[in-house]
């Protein structure tokens, strides 16, 4: 077993020969008179994928990849380019393509620069997950896919998967900084279904975050994740057509939180709102929410999925107020964005991979706790639908418009939850939807650890939370009119 | 290409000196440009070169993959040594395995997928033609007061793959795409759509005024949008749209989807799946086509089939190891990736188009919706049941009427597979997956 890489710096020098001195060249490379910003973004990255399906493991699979991208910006413009090659020529040749959105050559010879740790890590792990034994790991699958078969008869399919990277990156800019950090993530995932006299349905049940591999076992979580995922199937057996149009909505805490991310989160990303292309620009210090609704994105939480020590950009993350008490408070920020609005860094520039330039993305958003029981908050709808597990959603920030799919949702008839109903996709419009709040609950979660953002063709693993909260009208697309 | 066949060979060899009883190996090489243009002026380029290699061993029934995008020969023997243990870790599964060699392709077709024009052309004019879609399109109308930019980007794409059974082929194709993303305003609403063209061939793309206009079109006539009151209608998918609904009938019928029971097809072969209006074929070996490949990821032949005839189901998208599970041949859809085993894929996925225009099937709608775009990711292929947001135009009286948004429309793919009533003759084969105007006779739309 290898030991965990403290110092990225030196991951990069004893694999590559990338020395001090040849960043500083490199980085001189890129700037030429009419650059404003150059950086460099090694990364270096393992991940393991193992999948059971039918009792047996199906998939074992490995990968490496590594490469450097370079990227300078000159006003509005950038240029960006890539090698999976780590080497000086490379670099070289790199850095060339990607000055070329300034029409004037000469480069600056060198940058000096200085090494920097991140002044802290939100995710010690004593051993990275991909470490562990992947018989380990095999064994853990095969008592996920027994718990879930044992849960009912009706259980007739288990799927379950394990996932985990580590990835090495190292980012050196034309201010002379020079940082990097080393991201462990995991997630562990169940699928089931069920049957009974021709209907089949699914429940999907995972977590995960950048953690120890124990914390599935604490607790026995693994298990937990097998039983939710079968109780899901199970459920969804029983489940009637979904209601369409509009009603009250009570949402359920954790996941659903997927609302803040499509509604409110992509609306906020800088880049939009620079170019004037969001439903929300333009919209700092205006009601947007009602007086319940506090929103946040925060990237210092530790061991969360969404969570970074510095974003892709080399800067710290941080703790980001979108909304306060109902009021649009402030953007999310990369550094071309912050430059250009004049505006501070967020510590919200992320990027797929080496092979992406960074943009603004959220981190981990939730909305803060409010002051009902969610016993209350159900109590008060008198017809309505109750949603408390979600697919993925989608948001058209030019319009505003966005839907995210309910996997698991119940009637709410008098006050009290009633039968199962289909899957349904629920659609609102972002900058009028948290102004129709008129409940929050005291019960904030954060998700299990499952989600991924995608965004431009690039995939960002982010956290998303909420409390159980109602909304007083939302249109539900089910099939019974 | 730096990598070659004997690499390939001597890779898969020295596997099989540590115990491996076979493998197979795919290396992808590649380079890329991108340009975007926004307001006329340069927003970013990009430019980028990658390779990577896959290597998968079997150990008797067991078998694993492992790839790496350092093609280093010490990459490369620590690649050939870890694969071989995960092997050795993996569970025995009795289906695994290569094809049989006698069914591995041995001629390849010409298929005309490279074109080196676009190349060759100054990163000047690459610009160029996203500026004049995005010119185009602004100055369509004064309505159109912002962008979110026109996009030009090509590649060039090497691939080979090699297995111990005796296949080792390989090909490259290129592509080019040019995008324009206006944005209109109109009383305090903004909208915004696109269009784009996208082809093996540079000859082949529409002009970036076409695209720039069609993309201003499309985004003018969504404004002043509004909802409707919730009802059960006839639905029109324009063709964009239509394709999505033949893209959840490509993976209900995967081998995989089958087999694991998480379709709404299974048990369904030979049977009458949609109205006699549905016909859909899988052609591999389409000249110059966006899918077309001259072999399948594990290295069988390709070939033209009919997947959907007249409505009835003939045949199951099937690689080597989902046949066998239903006790079946492959059907030559095996997808390779670089860092995962086989799967099942569509290659042109093209629906036969039918004899209304456009314009007569809208006209057969007195009160329903033409839909322009589908969001959100509601659909369930275990059970077919199908809710997504949608975006469009309300039809009154056999005419697009207003735009209209922030709706649903939901039902159950299976029924409305069977309501396909009218199918238009506007199918663009150039797309990958392919569907002409499509009417269903009743879906449920959520509004107000």
């Amino acid at each position: 077993m290898t030991k965990a890489i403290e110092r990225p710096e030196q991951f990069f020098l004893q694999k590559y020969g990338l020395s001090t001195s040849s960043l500083e060249s490199a980085i001189g490379g890129v700037l030429g008179k009419r650059i404003d910003y150059a950086d460099l973004y090694f990364e270096y990255q393992t991940s393991e994928s193992i999948s059971l399906e039918e009792g047996i493991v199906k998939k074992v699979s490995k990968n490496i990849s590594q490469g450097v991208g370079v990227r300078a910006i000159a006003q509005e413009k950038t240029g960006y380019a890539y090698s999976d090659d780590i080497t000086t020529d490379q670099l070289l040749v790199a850095a060339k393509t990607a000055r070329y959105i300034a029409e004037e050559g000469g480069s600056k010879g060198s940058v000096p620069v200085q090494v920097t740790a991140p002044s802290r890590n939100l995710y010690p792990v004593s051993t990275p997950p991909i470490e562990i034994p992947v018989e380990q790991k095999i064994k853990l699958l095969e008592e996920i896919d027994r718990i879930a078969r044992q849960y009912d008869p009706r259980i007739k399919k288990v799927m379950a998967s394990f996932s985990s990277e580590q990835k090495i990156v190292l980012i050196a800019n034309s201010q002379g900084v020079v940082t990097g950090d080393v991201l462990p993530l995991m997630r562990l995932n169940v699928s089931c279904i069920a049957e009974e006299q021709g209907n089949r349905q699914v429940g999907t049940f995972g977590g995960g975050g950048r953690r120890e591999y124990s914390y599935f076992l604490d607790e026995r979580r693994f298990e937990e994740y097998a039983m939710e995922a079968a109780r899901q199937a199970i459920m969804n057996l029983s489940a009637i057509d979904t209601p369409a149009g509009v009603m009250e909505v009570v949402l359920g805490p954790g996941w659903p939180g997927i609302l803040l991310h499509e509604a409110i989160g992509h609306g906020l990303e800088a880049d939009f709102n620079r170019k004037g292309t969001s439903a929300f620009s333009g919209k700092i210090g205006q009601r947007v929410a009602s007086e319940l609704c506090t929103v946040v994105d925060d990237g210092t939480l530790p061991w969360r999925r969404g969570s970074l020590n510095v974003d892709d950009e080399g800067t710290p993350t941080g703790r980001t107020v979108l909304i306060e008490k109902g009021i649009l408070k402030g953007y999310l920020q990369d550094r071309l964005n912050a430059t250009l609005m004049k505006m501070p860094l967020t510590g919200n520039g992320r990027r797929e991979s080496y092979a992406h330039s960074p943009m603004p993305r959220m981190t981990n958003t939730y909305m803060l706790a409010g002051e009902s029981s969610p016993e209350e908050i159900i109590r008060s709808v008198r017809k309505g639908l109750y949603a408390v597990s979600f697919g993925g959603g989608q948001v058209d920030i030019t319009s505003g418009k966005f839907v995210f799919s309910a996997s698991e949702a119940y009637l709410i008839e008098n006050g009290k939850i009633g039968s199962p109903v289909k899957g349904a996709t629920l659609i609102g419009n972002g900058p009028d939807v948290l102004t129709k709040v008129t409940m929050v609950g005291n019960d904030m979660s954060l998700d299990s650890g499952i989600g991924t953002c995608g965004k431009d063709g690039q995939s960002v693993p982010v956290g998303v939370g909420m409390p159980t909260i109602k909304v007083s009208e939302l249109t539900v697309g089910g099939t019974k009119s | 290409m730096q990598f070659d066949i004997n690499r390939a060979e001597e890779l898969l060899k020295r596997a099989e000196k540590k115990g491996a009883t076979g493998g197979d190996l795919i290396v992808v090489e590649g380079d890329s440009f991108s340009a975007q243009v926004r307001l006329k002026e340069v927003e970013k380029i990009s430019n980028a070169r990658g390779k990577s290699l896959g290597l998968r061993v079997f150990f008797g029934k067991r078998s694993a993959i492992t790839s790496t995008s350092d093609l280093s020969p010490a990459s490369l023997d620590r690649l050939v040594e870890d694969t071989c243990t995960l092997a050795q870790i993996a569970a025995e599964d009795p289906f695994a395995g290569l094809p049989p060699p006698e069914l591995l392709a041995k001629h390849f077709p010409e298929l005309d997928l490279v074109d080196t024009e676009v190349e060759k052309l100054p990163i000047e004019k690459k610009i160029d033609l996203a500026r004049r879609a995005e010119q185009a399109a602004l100055e369509s109308d004064p309505r159109l007061t912002n962008s979110e930019g026109a996009d030009f980007g090509h590649y060039h794409t090497f691939v080979l793959f090699a297995s111990s059974n005796g296949f080792h082929g390989h090909y490259e194709t290129t592509g080019a795409s040019l995008s324009a993303m206006p944005i209109a305003t109109q009383d305090g609403q903004m909208q915004r759509d696109y269009w784009y063209s996208s082809r093996r061939k540079l000859k082949d793309m529409e002009s970036p005024e076409a695209i720039g206009k069609k993309a201003a079109m499309r985004t003018l006539r969504r404004l002043g949008a509004r909802k409707v009151s919730t009802q059960q209608v006839p639905v029109i998918f324009d063709p964009e749209n239509a394709a999505s609904l033949l893209g959840h009938l490509a993976s209900a019928i995967s081998g995989y989807s089958i087999y694991k029971g998480a379709s709404f097809l299974i048990d369904k072969l030979g049977t009458q799946i949609a109205s006699n209006a549905l016909t859909v074929y899988d052609d591999p070996t389409l000249r110059s086509g966006l899918g077309s490949r001259p072999f399948d990821g594990e290295g069988l032949p390709s070939y033209k089939k009919t997947v959907v005839e007249n409505g009835v189901l003939k045949t199951y998208l099937l690689d080597t190891y989902s046949g066998k599970k239903l006790n079946l041949p492959s059907t030559g859809n095996a997808v390779r990736g670089i860092s995962d085993p086989p799967s099942v894929g569509t290659s042109n996925f093209h629906m036969k188009p039918g004899k209304y225009t456009p314009q007569e099937i809208i006209r057969s709608v007195k009160s329903g919706l033409y839909v322009t775009e589908l969001i959100g990711f509601g659909v369930n292929s275990v059970t077919g049941d199908y809710s997504r947001g949608a975006v469009g135009l309300w039809i009154e009286n056999g005419e697009l009427a207003y735009p209209v948004e922030e709706i649903t429309i939901a039902g159950n793919l299976k029924e409305m597979f069977q309501q396909i009533e009218m199918v238009g003759n506007d199918l663009d084969p150039w797309r990958k997956t392919a569907a002409p105007t499509l009417k269903i006779t009743r879906m449920t739309v959520a509004g107000n």
